[in-house]
């Protein structure tokens, strides 16, 4: 599954897509956009995508956590184009026989979603302002792909 | 005689794209050239790529590489800002 979509996220939808009569739970982590940044106000939010890369990113970060835990369904999918605050930016849902599997699946995608898939996040602020979010350019970051955590 | 050069196709997205002020464009660069040359080629356009380097990574044909991979003709290479999704 996964999916990168300029259209508002149907939350229940991403649900209903990882059921699976085996599984015992579905774990879901929902990403909403934040009215504050900066310790500024902001209006609105806007993420764009490098998308073929960003979906193949989604699909190796899929594979890691199908060898690492035993799953049933997962579906990643994030939105692009602007966002209004509030709204849900990245939902990822996944289940398993146990629910150990799902937590933990759920927390390394989300944490690997934010290092390594190619999609950024632009802030317009209330004063009128508007800025790529980033943990900043001053900081340096390896060339390397990010390890996956242990 | 002057080897042939190769042609890459050079993608940019969020701040790089901004700095650059332009999303993609089809680069010719030396054959043997290394993807560390994409962000020589960019300095050139703002001097700001020089002090950013270190934050960017670049991605050839959509997998990430080092600043040492050796570029083709036809890849495409993209610089990666750091990414913010979630």
């Amino acid at each position: 599954m996964n999916d990168i979509t300029p259209d508002p996220i149907d939350v229940l939808a991403v649900v209903d897509s990882v059921k699976a009569h085996a599984a015992g739970g579905i774990d879901i982590f929902i990403g909403t956009t934040r009215d504050h940044s900066k310790g500024k106000k902001v209006v609105s939010l806007e993420y764009e995508a490098y998308v073929p890369m960003a979906m193949k990113s989604m699909t190796e970060l899929e594979n890691k956590a199908r060898q690492r835990w035993n799953l049933h369904e997962i579906n990643i999918v994030h939105r692009i184009g602007k966002v209004a605050v509030g709204e849900p930016s990245v939902v990822i849902a996944v289940s398993s026989a146990h629910r150990d599997d799902a937590f933990q699946a759920c927390r390394f995608l989300i944490d690997q979603l934010k290092l390594v898939v190619p999609i950024w996040k632009r802030e317009y602020f209330a004063d009128g302002s508007v800025e790529w979010s980033m943990q900043t350019h001053e900081q340096p970051v390896t060339h390397e792909s990010p390890q996956a955590h242990p | 005689m002057e080897s042939k050069r190769i042609t890459i196709r050079l993608k940019l997205f969020s701040s790089a794209k901004d700095l650059a002020g332009f999303d993609e464009r089809l680069v010719d660069i030396p054959p043997d050239s290394k993807s560390e040359a994409v962000l020589i080629y960019l300095a050139k356009h703002n001097p700001l790529f020089e002090r950013w380097r270190t934050s960017l990574r670049i991605a050839v044909n959509m997998e990430y590489v080092d600043s040492q991979h050796l570029l083709h003709d036809g890849d495409e290479v993209a610089v990666i800002p750091p990414v913010s999704g979630g």
